[in-house]
């Protein structure tokens, strides 16, 4: 009885649940064999090294990542000496330094700095891309339903406009895009990225890489979780079935 | 609570104690002893669940608090540090955002077990009016914290659910404006949010004790619904229910688990983790599932109330909604009042189940609405669930309470428990 | 939960013996894995007090010492708190080698307060031992105590020129911090 109800529960739960019903944009999002998906999955370091690539030669062009800094690459596999010559290749304006002068000093970027923003702010990045805002870029996997699936669909999903469809200027047609119309224009194509593990340097394997990147961006703690969560999973199991034989054994003699 | 006749204890330490303030005496005769009737099913369970998971929340919320800013500049950005920098943060945060759902889902099945069984009767209708107004408040302390975050889903929801109280004539739009703080939803609101979140798991706190106080002065009612008549109808609730209860607990913290570690934002929405922007207002607002069945009620007026051919509006349809909903739940509230039926248990009730089990359905179906659009086929599937919602308060319970036939009950729980158990040997 | 009190008024109805030490066993367990499962649960509760990994990203500061001319010192904050970096003279590195152990209060040679092949750095946090001022003596025209290092002007501390406490109410030197020298003018305090 209890099991049954449990279950039906479940299943009245999940079919509730607003990502169950993400029938919002307008073209069905494909699913992608990730390899992080499931219980025990975890992110392919090389995949996120090379989606680090696009992301610095290509979309930090105009995609901030605020939340992340440059110290969080170490769960890509970089060493702390990497990491530090990755940082220094950008330079900062730094607050609190001050030169002689009483001016804020330019330095180079230190690990514990977060991302380089390619604005100064929200207007500047308006304005430098005809008043559409290119959303920062650290939690996208999770803000949109679908997830890295909708990122990956999204990057793969340029084509041209159905006949009879008019594109105003600076407007693209994107059939995972929610209402087809996106401002952003394709931002990748074949070999625009050198891979140096000789992957291969297409659009496709970008927007992959890329996408597996912005999950680990927007989540960077799900293999401690999911190793957690096994953990915890196994050990309640077990209480449980102790718990089960301790009710019995108690109740023992109640029921004749 | 008082401490006569107390019977004195071995151990020093606990009779020095005892003997000043008799806390062992009391969880003895409380505990130990309370005469429990021993046919609980695992329906039963979900009260202690409750309790963990009330704890739970206080406690996970104390600590998310030590890093949690409630300024509109930085608190999605604290949020963000508790999930990447805190240590064990993102843990914390997501048995603190799953915990609430899980809460609500122990309560609803708390409350669906009351109505299933009859315990809100006499002699416990107090004890179901305090469990109403615990719900009351859960869902007080849900909304607020909700808002927290300060993502879309947060800033809109507090937007839309505020504006509710502008519905109330002349004095509504004030009343925004005071609990606003401002002419908008801004940081003056998230900081009283903030505080009141804090504030309020107290006053559950405070209730849940007077909800289990009312228990221990009616004793628990059972499947059967009929009062135990002596000893060989009762056990005393340790160890037999603690252990019975710690069991069911387990099973339930590993559904919870389940979703704290693999699905963590599987009950939330991809909008709020997106920051809050009063300039962009989300396609489509919807509340966490625990509320949608209200918020679907709360939607489904979409026409005023007027005298015909007058002209003249009694109720405009935003009224109309906000009293349905809040009136959704004084339903609840008056529940006790409204069934007279001398037998409590849905098993010897068999138009009642029906009722119920429809009613339960209603509630789904009305949940499902909540999280659609308002529009087309929808709008008047909601009205016709509200429109059972309240019917069976109103209508089907009253004719209930003369029309169906009063059977026979058991003579008493042992003697129910003995038959049912030698004809399943047979 | 705890395993002694789940025993059963009814429990002395015949089944003693064999029986009743497999049910203890079985109580024992449950009550153990109760207690390792409160325990794990309470962990995390306590660890998120310590220093989050920002702040800790933040808990390494690197200095370039090449503008500090001999004679002259600079203060940087490290974790909240200032840190003196001193280039020192020839004639205070002599000073601070000849003092006999025996007349300091907590006895400590120079070279265990300096890095090897670069006695002429001292670098220190600088605060008081005594109850946590920030001595003088960092600029050329401050008063620099009896022992030509450091003076605390709040209760009249005297340290000396390798911030070894000499005089006063301050209890011991003042603290030397983890540092590293990347190169010879770049060091990494933290």
């Amino acid at each position: 009885m209890m099991i049954k109800f449990t279950l039906t529960l479940l299943v009245v739960v999940l079919s509730f649940s607003p990502l169950a019903q993400a029938g919002e944009s307008s073209h069905a999002v494909e699913k992608q064999n990730w390899g992080f998906n499931g219980p025990f999955g975890t992110f392919d370091r090389g995949a996120l090294q090379r989606g680090f690539q696009v992301y610095t030669q290509v979309c930090s062009a105009c995609h901030s990542m605020k939340y992340l800094s440059y110290r969080n690459l170490s769960d890509l596999g970089y060493d702390e000496s990497q990491i530090k010559a990755i940082a220094a290749e950008n330079t900062t304006i730094d607050m609190n330094e001050l030169d002689e002068e009483g001016e804020p000093i330019e330095r180079p970027m230190r690990p514990s700095d977060a991302f380089k923003n390619p604005y100064k702010n929200d207007q500047q990045a308006k304005y430098a891309n005809s008043g559409a805002l290119p959303p920062d870029l650290s939690l996208i996997a999770k803000a949109r339903a679908g997830g890295p699936d909708y990122l990956y669909g999204l990057l793969t999903g340029y084509e041209e406009p159905p006949e009879g469809v008019v594109l105003a200027s600076g407007q693209h047609w994107n059939k995972v895009m929610a209402g087809n119309k996106i401002a952003m224009a394709n931002p990748l194509s074949d070999d625009v990225v050198g891979y140096s593990d000789g992957s291969p340097t297409t659009a496709a394997q970008y927007s992959k890489d890329v996408s597996e990147f912005l999950m680990w961006a927007a989540e960077p703690k799900m293999e401690i979780r999911k190793r957690t969560g096994i953990k915890v999973i196994l050990f309640l199991l077990v209480f449980a079935g102790l718990m089960y034989a301790v009710k019995r054994k108690i109740w023992a003699d109640v029921k004749k | 609570m008082s401490s006569g006749n107390r019977e004195k204890l071995d151990n020093p330490v606990m009779e020095w104690v005892d003997s000043r303030l008799p806390i062992f005496s009391l969880l003895q005769k409380e505990y130990g002893i309370f005469p429990t009737p021993k046919n609980f099913n695992y329906f039963w369970n979900f009260g202690a669940i409750a309790m963990v998971m009330l704890s739970l929340m206080i406690i996970t919320g104390i600590v998310l608090a030590m890093s949690y800013a409630a300024n509109t500049e930085i608190a999605f950005d604290s949020v963000e540090r508790i999930m990447r920098d805190v240590n064990h943060g993102w843990l914390l945060r997501y048995l603190h955002s799953n915990g609430a759902s899980f809460f609500f889902i122990a309560v609803y099945i708390h409350i669906f077990r009351g109505m299933y069984y009859g315990s809100y009767k006499q002699p416990r209708e107090l004890l179901w009016m305090l469990g109403v107004l615990i719900f009351l408040l859960m869902m007080a302390t849900a909304f607020m914290g909700y808002v927290l975050p300060w993502g879309q889903m947060s800033f809109w929801g507090a937007t839309v659910i505020t504006n509710l109280f502008s519905a109330i004539p002349l004095v509504g739009d004030s009343i925004v404006t005071l609990l606003w703080g401002g002419f908008s939803v801004d940081n003056p609101t998230l900081n009283r949010f903030f505080a009141l979140h804090y504030l309020f798991p107290f006053l559950i706190v405070g209730v849940v004790f007077l909800h289990v106080w009312a228990l221990h002065v009616t004793g628990s009612n059972n499947p059967l619904g009929i009062e135990p008549k002596g000893k060989q109808d009762t056990l005393p609730f340790h160890p037999y229910y603690t252990m019975k209860d710690s069991f069911g607990i387990v099973v339930f913290l590993i559904i919870f688990a389940g979703f704290v570690f693999f699905a963590p934002n599987y009950m939330g929405h991809p909008d709020n983790y997106i920051p809050a922007n009063p300039l962009v207002t989300p396609t489509h607002i919807v509340p966490e599932w625990y509320f949608l069945p209200f918020y679907a009620i709360l939607r489904a007026i979409t026409f005023d109330i007027a005298i015909p051919f007058t002209g003249l509006v009694l109720c405009p349809a935003k009224l109309g909604g906000v009293l349905l909903m809040f009136g959704s739940i004084a339903m609840l509230f008056i529940l006790p009042f409204l069934d007279k039926h001398p037998v409590r248990s849905a098993r010897f009730r068999p138009w009642y189940k029906i009722a119920l089990i429809l009613f339960v359905i209603n509630a789904f179906v009305l949940g499902v609405c909540g999280g659609k659009p308002a529009e087309g086929f929808w709008v008047p599937l909601a009205q016709l669930c509200t429109v059972y919602y309240f019917a069976f308060f109103v209508v089907i319970i009253p004719f209930l309470n003369k029309k169906e036939p009063v059977v026979p009950l058991p003579n008493s729980i042992n003697e129910a428990v003995l038959n049912k158990n030698t004809k399943a040997a047979s | 939960m705890s395993a002694d009190q789940t025993k059963k008024p009814s429990s002395t109805e015949g089944n003693h013996g064999e029986g009743e030490t497999r049910r203890d066993f079985l109580y024992l367990t449950a009550a153990a894995f109760g207690a390792v499962g409160a325990g794990s649960f309470a962990w995390p509760l306590i660890d998120q007090m310590n220093p989050a990994a920002d702040t800790l990203a933040l808990s390494s500061t690197e200095v370039d010492l090449s503008p500090i001319e001999e004679g002259q010192a600079i203060t940087v904050m490290w974790r909240g708190k200032p840190v003196f970096i001193r280039h020192r003279t020839a004639k205070e590195i002599e000073e601070a080698k000849a003092v006999d152990l025996g007349e300091l209060r907590d006895p400590q040679t120079d070279e265990e307060r300096v890095q090897e092949g670069h006695e002429k750095w001292l670098v220190m946090v600088g605060i008081c031992t005594h109850l946590g001022c920030v001595p003088l003596g960092q600029k050329n025209a401050d008063v620099k105590g009896e022992y030509d290092g450091w003076f605390c002007p709040c209760h009249g501390s005297h340290y000396d020129s390798s911030g070894r406490i000499r005089k006063g109410p301050a209890p011991t030197n003042m603290a030397i911090p983890d540092y590293t020298f990347i190169n010879d003018t770049m060091i990494k305090i933290g």
